[in-house]
């Protein structure tokens, strides 16, 4: 709901509620990549909340929803880099 | 905000009390992890659960910083009414208006199937329509989502995604209809001011058929426990559904359209969906279901209860009584019983019922027995509701994670 007048001060701000420094990521090849990718729309501790328990093709569909319906804006290439180090870092 | 370190240091606090026999006074719980992350919870969703301080808000039970997802720790759910700055926070885009001006505020009304579009102030909703308040659970659609076996993706919620209050607001019901509905009006959509971060990730936008958009118990509410509404509780205003999952109750909502279509956007069309015919009771909405389709849009709330002032582990002295409290609600049934068993489920008493506030409220329920030997016992709460609907002792597995209403076990020591 961008239209309204009221709100144009606003959509930048949810940093306001977020002290994302405590998020660390396990370490790992594409690890940046993962955080700066997901990063943009979300607190990556949805990664860690979301696990052990999603296999190959369960994180596969997650990144292919942000992808496909909530349009992340992730270089096509990237995306199996990305599933790569979900799977081997927080997948079963 | 509290760092793990502090975090820690409170779970210490509550195992000492818990250690030293008594019954768990209010608050003994906060900070401790063996209350929050019952064995069931992903072992990540376990070690992210730390408690953190939003503005406004007391400690609750951190799942994501962005968007802002907390949830309630149990020991606030032993009051009737869970105080505002204990609610529950849900969002789902990242994009929240960081400061919203009540006088600057405008609810868009509208839509092909309303007669004269119109953009309400708040003043406008005090002093042109009735004023009317209501006890609901507000509850989200996952609660308990991380206790699915297996588990499903989401946010991995424990117990606390709900939370029970007095709302005051007007009826939707009165603001429509002094607007003009058209005779093809089929539904109603609801847009808050959430937003995603990237224009194209689709705003979340909900819809509601007629007739539980012009149930006079849903309403369009500025009051909350007799105060405004928190920020992150949808400030200035948001919609009431009673008996509906939270999904509905629209946040900062500031666009309503009257439609003769169904929306089919991405929270209506495909997310926040159960399996057709799993869920007995439960209302259908017709409109969304097309004739292919085997999933259905959540509706209302299934009977579940909780039991709030014992825990797993809990030590109790022998030759004292226990006394379990806790809570019981439905979709507006309301609660007919709630039965106790101290023995895993083989025998069961009845609970007392405590003030009724109100078929959409919750029911606090209390039980007290005298343990007649040393030892450990499973103590397990089950309600029904007036209408013969129970909780399951098996879940009804759903790809999404919702209505979980398993009966509670806890299984405490008499020493």
């Amino acid at each position: 709901m961008k239209k309204y007048l009221f709100l144009s001060l606003a959509l930048a701000a949810s940093a306001a509620f977020a002290d994302e420094s405590q998020i660390h990521l396990k370490e790992g090849p594409n690890r940046d990549l993962v955080a700066s990718n997901c990063a943009v729309c979300h607190s990556t501790d949805y990664i860690q909340m979301n696990s052990v328990f999603l296999d190959r093709k369960g994180w596969e569909a997650e990144v292919n929803k942000m992808v496909n319906v909530m349009h992340a804006p992730i270089n096509k290439d990237d995306i199996p880099k990305i599933v790569d180090y979900l799977v081997k870092n927080y997948g079963q | 905000m509290a760092s793990r370190r502090e975090f820690l240091r409170g779970v210490a606090a509550g195992l000492t009390i818990a250690g030293s026999g008594v019954l768990v006074p209010r608050f003994a719980f906060a900070g401790d992890k063996f209350n929050l992350a019952q064995p069931t919870l992903p072992d990540g969703d376990m070690a992210e659960s730390i408690l953190v301080a939003l503005p406004g808000k007391k400690p609750l039970i951190k799942r994501t910083f962005r968007a802002p997802n907390y949830e309630t720790p149990v020991q606030y759910f032993n009051e009737m009414f869970t105080p505002n700055d204990a609610f529950f926070v849900r969002w789902h885009l990242s994009g929240i208006p960081e400061k919203l001006s009540a006088q600057d505020w405008r609810l868009n009304i509208g839509g092909d199937a309303l007669q004269s579009p119109i953009a309400l102030t708040l003043e406008d909703l005090k002093k042109n329509y009735e004023q009317v308040e209501i006890v609901a659970v507000c509850q989200c659609s996952g609660n308990r989502r991380g206790f699915f076996q297996p588990h499903v993706a989401g946010v991995e919620w424990g117990y606390g995604a709900m939370g029970n209050a007095r709302w005051k607001g007007v009826r939707l019901k009165d603001v429509l209809n002094k607007a003009g509905i058209k005779k093809e009006a089929l539904e109603v959509t609801l847009n808050g001011a959430e937003a995603g971060v990237i224009d194209k990730t689709p705003d979340f936008i909900k819809s509601l058929p007629m007739w539980k958009a012009l149930d006079e118990n849903t309403l369009l509410a500025w009051e909350m426990n007799g105060e405004q509404l928190p920020y992150l509780n949808g400030f200035p205003v948001r919609l009431i559904v009673p008996g509906w999952t939270a999904t509905y109750w629209t946040k900062m909502i500031t666009e309503i359209n009257v439609v003769s279509k169904p929306w089919d956007g991405f929270w209506m069309r495909v997310a926040y969906r159960i399996p057709i015919g799993k869920f007995s009771g439960v209302d259908r909405f017709v409109s969304q279901e097309r004739t292919t389709d085997t999933m259905t849009p959540i509706t209302e709330m299934v009977v579940n209860s909780l039991m709030t002032n014992i825990r797993d582990g809990q030590r109790f002295k022998y030759g004292q009584p226990i006394e379990v409290k806790g809570i019981a609600w439905d979709s507006g049934h309301g609660i007919k019983l709630v039965e106790i068993s101290t023995d895993g489920g083989n025998t069961w008493r009845d609970a007392e019922l405590e003030k009724d506030y109100g078929i959409y409220s919750w029911r606090q329920f209390s039980y007290r027995f005298k343990p007649q030997k040393k030892g450990s016992y499973d103590i397990m709460a089950r309600a029904t509701n007036r209408v013969g609907s129970t909780q399951t002792f098996d879940l009804i597995w759903n790809p999404a994670g919702y209505h979980h209403n398993i009966v509670q076990k806890v299984t405490v020591a008499v020493v």
